[in-house]
Order: structure tokens, then sequence, then C-alpha cells
């Protein structure tokens, strides 16, 4: 035992306490929702290069087939999410606003949507890289919402070893609750696929971090994995940003990801429990992904819930599945800290999509909140997760110094959790800020790339 | 020597017999003198042993002064050292300049927009000189100015054309629908980031003013549809507009690229005109009666080809049912075609109340 865990044991110590909203979803269990009457499966789901469709216009397929192809080593397979009909691959709203190519499959009414696809693999026998190879071709990414492909994860640089996998079932999310009732009812699952990614990258011991106001799934995984001592479930006071994989190393084992680096620099592999039971579920059987439990929560609904999506289902066909009150305001992709508002309803659920929270025009406050300036109260400072300045960085983003911001500032460290504008008693929306910023110097350098290969 | 007579007798010293020692002398009896107050100590000495070098307050003022004449000789020869080498480096590395840059410069506007193409004004003065550049390539300034710079150089002024940024959309809001409420941060770049805005048509102006704010010429003025406007006089085709817009949506033209497509939606037809009253619904008129290559639809969209521009006319622009193609006039500005949908609309339109969910919980 450290000091760390003398002085005020195992919790975060920057970020904020949030009200978890939890309680809405958190107890009941998941549910399929009905296929909608048109699917629109986007060629590029995940981070990396879009995937390639394989399939024609009017084409038959069953479900679970692949109907894209991985496009180069950071990309991955989508398969499709029902039997039926591809209507058109034209390109369809998006979540980033934009309209991005997509496939366009009408489900058969009457068919019986069984998985056909897919034959049964021994994973006992794969070795690693056969494994890659395999996790690639069940088309799983990141479920936690950055959709990062999983296999490119799982291969390690020349040279590089992790030590422990860190299944991350933290959930720090308000009204999320997709990764619990994964843990709760899929606890062997979890299990397996963590197993899987461990031996995949060559890890000896995993430990699941699960946040404490979530015990019952504490208790699910603890059962499955009876005497097994591979893997360790660890409860960690509840705190947002928790989840963030930087919290969760810090906190379990006292590792500090270089700034600029990832978890794999410091040995450490970082999965999210929704991702590994994916994958424990479908590697075995080499089918591939099709659907993903999203949390359709929010005081406009009637029924929230737990919801086994298809993925393409369109938002709208979603929240009216969910009961939604006809005063809908605002729409969430994933939770509120991080999550985007959807542009439009026509935006169809993806991989990366952990839940969907509708407000109704009651419960948020429609107008722009107006923007104070700042009074130094350093609440933002206190609250940074990574012990940035939000507040010059604030400052510098209004003046237009993006290039100092990243320099000097490490502005590029920030993941854009939210606590600095959540905390800030003048509204100053310096997350907006700050993903200006990035863009804007990311914009910058490509213009330099360019001027320098003119 | 006065010196050892200094460290042998103190108290002649100090009663001032024999001050006039040359300065040579001096300094060589400095180290004996300061010896010779330790051994005699003088009160002050006592009190401040750490002082031993310092001249002693008693002794005669005739030493101090040496000292300052060798403080000052020292410092005046560290300045004859250091002018000498000023003046050495001068000669050896000075290097030529015409001095009709500095001249030409100040003939520039002083801008530094970087509308020529050069690092700044300083820059583009050294080429004119030079004779690379033609002193017309300078946009800012006034017709006169640049006569004055080549008549001043002897050179031909340049019949360089000018050029302006052209915007890519006319979708303001009384023609142009939301699919969403926008509120946050009100910059045209907060707003593209959070699902691209409310904009339906996700090629199009969001209409918070980015533009006009970067603007350094007052050339952009935002019109009462929250639509900027490009005055073409002001207009030097510095380029800051079109790094800014989050949509790309300004390009720079040379102004006699009057034949101009006010859209950039790829969206096939009815869905442009869905989402807004005045996009190109890609129906191929306007290539139909263009000369033959000027106007090809491309990507749902119609483009000129403006290396065909002697070819242009508003003949084209005549059938186009939204207004989308139009003809810009130096005067008037630009001009939509006779069958080009009338908006009569003033007020912004309503958020799309359709793209809100019809609740059928079952």
């Amino acid at each position: 035992m450290g000091l760390r865990d003398l002085f005020g044991g195992k919790a975060l110590r920057r970020g904020v306490h949030v009200p978890d909203c939890k309680d809405l979803t958190g107890r009941l269990p998941i549910r399929r929702l009905p296929f909608a009457p048109m699917l629109v499966v986007p060629l590029s789901q995940h981070a990396g290069a879009p995937a390639i469709p394989i399939v024609r216009e009017g084409q038959e397929v069953v479900r679970g087939e692949p109907i894209a192809k991985a496009n180069g080593f950071v990309s991955v397979p989508m398969h499709a999410p029902a039997t039926g009909q591809i209507e058109r691959i034209a390109p369809a709203p998006s979540a980033k606003g934009d309209l991005a190519p997509a496939i366009y499959l009408k489900p058969w009414p009457s068919a019986s949507q069984e998985i056909l696809y897919g034959a049964p693999q021994d994973i006992e026998r794969m070795s690693p890289a056969e494994i890659i190879a395999a996790v690639q071709e069940t088309g799983v990414v990141g479920l936690g919402g950055a959709a990062f492909p999983t296999h490119v994860k799982l291969k390690l640089p020349e040279g590089r070893k992790v030590d422990t996998v860190l299944v991350n079932g933290c959930e720090c999310e308000p009204y999320l609750t997709t990764d619990h009732r994964v843990m709760v009812e899929q606890p062997k699952e979890v299990l397996h696929g963590a197993r899987i990614v461990m031996k995949a990258i060559g890890a000896g011991r995993g430990i699941i971090g699960v946040e404490d106001n979530k015990m019952d799934a504490v208790e699910a995984l603890r059962t499955a994995l009876g005497a097994a001592t591979d893997i360790a479930v660890e409860a960690v006071p509840a705190k947002y940003p928790q989840g963030a994989e930087k919290m969760l190393i810090r906190v379990l084992l006292g590792r500090e990801v270089p700034s600029g680096g990832l978890p794999s620099d410091i040995g450490v592999g970082v999965f999210n429990v929704a991702t590994l039971a994916q994958l424990g579920e479908l590697l075995p059987r080499r089918q591939g992904l099709i659907e993903r439990v999203v949390t359709i929560t929010g005081p406009a609904l009637a029924k929230p819930g737990n919801y086994l999506t298809a993925l393409g289902t369109p938002l709208r066909w979603a929240l009216e599945q969910a009961g939604c009150k006809e005063d809908l305001a605002s729409v969430i992709l994933g939770g509120p800290m991080m999550g985007p508002a959807a542009g439009s309803l026509e935006v169809p659920v993806t991989k990366g999509v952990t839940g969907i929270v509708a407000f109704g025009r009651h419960d948020v406050n429609g107008r722009p909140r107006r923007i104070y300036p700042c009074i130094r109260c350093g609440a933002c400072v206190d609250a940074c997760p990574l012990h940035l300045n939000p507040s010059r960085l604030g400052t510098l983003a209004r003046k237009e110094r993006y290039e100092e911001m990243e320099t000097d500032f490490h502005l590029n460290d920030c993941f854009e959790c939210g606590c600095c504008s959540y905390v800030c008693p003048s509204n100053i929306p310096l997350v907006q800020y700050f993903r200006v910023s990035k863009q804007m110097n990311r914009e910058r350098k490509a213009r330099e790339r360019a001027g320098a290969n003119a | 020597m006065c010196g050892k007579e200094l460290a042998l007798a103190p108290e002649a010293r100090i009663a001032g017999e024999t001050l006039h020692c040359k300065l040579a002398d001096s300094i060589a009896g400095l180290p004996q003198m300061a010896q010779a107050r330790r051994e005699s100590g003088l009160g002050v000495w006592g009190k401040y042993p750490y002082l031993w070098w310092l001249p002693h307050p008693e002794l005669s003022k005739g030493i101090r002064m040496f000292e300052y004449v060798i403080a000052g000789g020292l410092m005046a020869a560290i300045g004859a050292v250091l002018a000498a080498i000023l003046a050495f480096a001068g000669k050896k590395l000075y290097v030529y300049e015409d001095p009709r840059i500095d001249e030409v410069e100040s003939m520039l506007p002083s801008a530094n927009c970087g509308a020529c193409g050069q690092a700044g004004c300083r820059a583009f003065a050294e080429k004119v000189v030079q004779g690379e550049l033609a002193p017309g390539k300078c946009t800012v300034s006034t017709p006169g100015g640049i006569i004055a710079i080549a008549n001043y150089l002897g050179v031909a002024a340049g019949a360089e054309e000018k050029r302006v940024a052209r915007l890519a959309c006319a979708g303001g809001n009384h023609v142009a629908r939301n699919r969403a409420h926008y509120s946050g941060l009100d910059t045209c770049r907060a707003a593209a980031l959070i699902s691209g805005g409310g904009k339906n048509c996700s090629w199009g102006c969001l209409g918070l003013a980015d533009c006009e704010r970067v603007c350094d010429f007052d050339a952009i003025h935002m019109d009462p549809h929250g639509l900027p406007v490009v005055s073409e006089a002001k207009c030097t085709a510095c380029g800051d507009c079109v790094e800014v817009c989050p949509k790309g949506l300004f390009s720079i033209h040379v102004v006699s690229h009057r034949l101009w497509v006010a859209c950039k939606n790829l969206a096939n037809g009815e869905e442009a005109e869905a989402s807004c009253e005045v996009a190109c619904t890609a129906c191929g008129r306007c290539a139909a009666d263009a000369p033959e290559g000027l106007i090809r639809i491309v990507n749902n969209l119609a483009v000129v080809d403006y290396s065909k521009n002697r070819l242009a006319s508003d003949v084209p622009i005549q059938r186009c049912p939204t207004g989308a193609i139009v003809w810009i006039d130096a005067e008037k500005g630009p001009a939509k075609g006779i069958e080009a949908k009338k908006i009569t609309r003033k007020s912004p339109l309503p958020v799309e109340p359709a793209d809100l969910p019809v609740s059928t919980p079952r």
C-alpha cells in the first residue's frame, strides 16, 4: 500500500461530481429495439479510413453478412445489421453534420432475422497475430465512444510490451447505463473478451475497474470470475471523468501516460467492457458486429431503457420506440458531458454511440446562456483532471493565439471531458473554444505542410 | 620609489607628504598601500576589514584622483576597441541594398495582406525593384499609387486584374432551412463543430460572421438575411475569409469571372431544393444554354470552367429555376435570370418543424 492509498484512497483527485441520473435505466434489463423500416449503415463509423462497400444496390443480404470491407489496417468491415435488401448506396446525414456515404438497407419484415453467417473458431489454438486479424474481421471498434478499431490497439509496435489489460467499466458519464447492464447481464462474455485481448496483446493480468455506484456489476463479475486469479475486479470511487483511460490508469496502477503518448507507452492496454463483451461473443463464432447496447434515455422519453439496437437505426426511430414525447428540444449522442448534440434525427446509431439522451422543451433552457468574463476563480483549474489551465487556455483562445495554446499550454492533452465548462461560473464554453482551437491548429499545420510540399 | 615609501611610512602618507606619485607608481604600490593600511590599524579599516582594497578616506585626494583616471581610461579603452570592431564589421558585413526598395515600400499601402502572393509589402517592394513583379500586382494600392511606383521605377504599371473573394452560397435565413437551432459560442467555426451547425444544407453558410470579423479591409458585411456580402471595391483578395470559413465557401476570383454558381450543395436536386430555395438542383439548363464546355454538371452541381471565361455571358443564367447561377454585374451586383423563382419573403424561415419527431408511443 502506497502513500496514495493512505491519503484519499483510489479516488480521482481532480474532476467533478455530477448528478449521475442513472436511476432512469440502471435497473432495466437490456431489451431489443425493433428494426427500423430503413437502416442506414455509414461506411465510416470508426476512426480511420471508411470501409469499401462490397454489395450492389438491390442485392439481398442476410443478417451478419459482410457488406463493406476494411480499407487498410486502420479500418474495419461492416456487416449487415438485418436480413433485407440493399436499397441504395448514397450519402446520408452523419453525426458530424455533413453527408457521408452510407449503405441503405431495407430489412424484410417477414425475415426470421437469424444470424446465419459465421463459423466457430477455436481461440485457444490461434496465435496472437491470427486473433488480431480475426478481431479486425469482426468489425469491433471501441464501443465506449471513441470507435477506435480494437485490432489496431492490439497490434503493438515492435519492442513494446503490455503487461496489464485494464477493462474500463467505469461509465462515468451521467445517464448512460450501457456498460453497467452489459457487466450485469454478460459478465462471462466480458471475461472471455478480456482473456482474448490479454492473449492477443501478451498481457499477464487484467483488472476490471468499475465505479462504486455499480456494485451489482462488481458482484456479477466476481461471481463469474470464481476462483480465477488472472483477472481482478476493482471498485473505484465514482467521480467524473473516472472512465477516461488516462484517469483509470492513474487510479488503478499509479502510472501516468506521458503527454502526447498512448497507454501502451507505459505497458497498459485499456478496453471498454462493452467492446470486450462483443468480442467475447462474436469472435468464437466468427461473426461481425451488427448491433450494440444503447442507453436511450432522458426526461423526454416515456420508456427509457437499455436497448440492443441494430447499427444504422435512425435516431428518430429509436426515440419513437422509446416513447418520445412531442416537445423534444435537444438530443445528445453519448453522454451529456462529452456527447455532441445531434443536428438531425436522421442520423443513424453507429458503433460509437453509447447512448441517446433526449431532453424536452421544459428540461433545457433553450435560450443561449450569457457568457460572462472570466473572474479567475480557478474552479476550472481545480476541476481539470489533466492539470491543465483551462482559464488561461480560454483567454488565449479568445485572442486567437492558437499556436501558443498548443506549444506552451498543452492544448492537445485536453480530451474535452467538459469538467471546466461544467464548473465555470461565468458560463464560458471552454471546451468549445478548445475544439475550435484544435481544429484551427490542425488546419494551420495542413496549410504549412501543403506550403512545404508546393 | 614612492610606493615603497608609502609602505614603510604610513604616518607620512597621512600627513600628505609624498602624494605626487606618478600613475604607474600608484598602481604598483596599491597592494602595499593596502598592506600598510591594515598594519596601521586605522579606525575605519578596523571597522570594515573587508574594504582593505579601497583607498582609505583619510588618504589624500590625489591618489583617489588617479584611480578615477584609471577607471575612466579603462572604459575609454573598451569603448575604443568595441567601436573599432563595430566599424570593422560595418565595412566587412556591409550589404548593398537598393535604396529604391525603401522608397517603393513607403509608397505601398503597408497592409501586409499578402494578396500579391508575397510575405508582405517589403517583400513585394523587393520583387518590384528587381523587376520580377509589376507594381500592379498590389491590389490594395489605388491606381494612382501604382502609377506613382511605376513612374518612380520607370517600369510598366502592369495591368493586374483585380481579384475579389466570392461566396459560393446564397442561402440566407429567408430561403435556407434550419434543421436545428444552434446555441453556443457565436462563431461559425464553433457551430460547424457541433453537428455541422443547424443548417439543413450541410454545405451552406452558417451566417455567424466569422468572415466579417476576420476582414481587415471592412469589405465583408452581413446582409439582413445573415449572408456575407463582399464589397468588390474594398476587397483586396487577401484570402483571410477563405481560410476562416469552416465550410470553405469563399474563393478568390478575378472580377471578370462574372458567371457565378452561388451554391455548393452536392445533394440531388430534390433534396437540395428542400433544404434551400436557391440551391443548384443540377437541372442542367445552364449547361445546355452555355457555349460548349463552359458549364458542366459535376456531382449534382453546376461548375463553370473559367478557362473558357471569354465565352461567358448572362445567357446561361436565364433559365435557372432557382437562381443559383448568377451574373455578377460590376455596378449592380449579382443578378438572377428571368425565370428564377422570385423570393419575396423577408423574414427568416422557422426551424424545420418536420424534423422534430412525431410521438407514436406504443
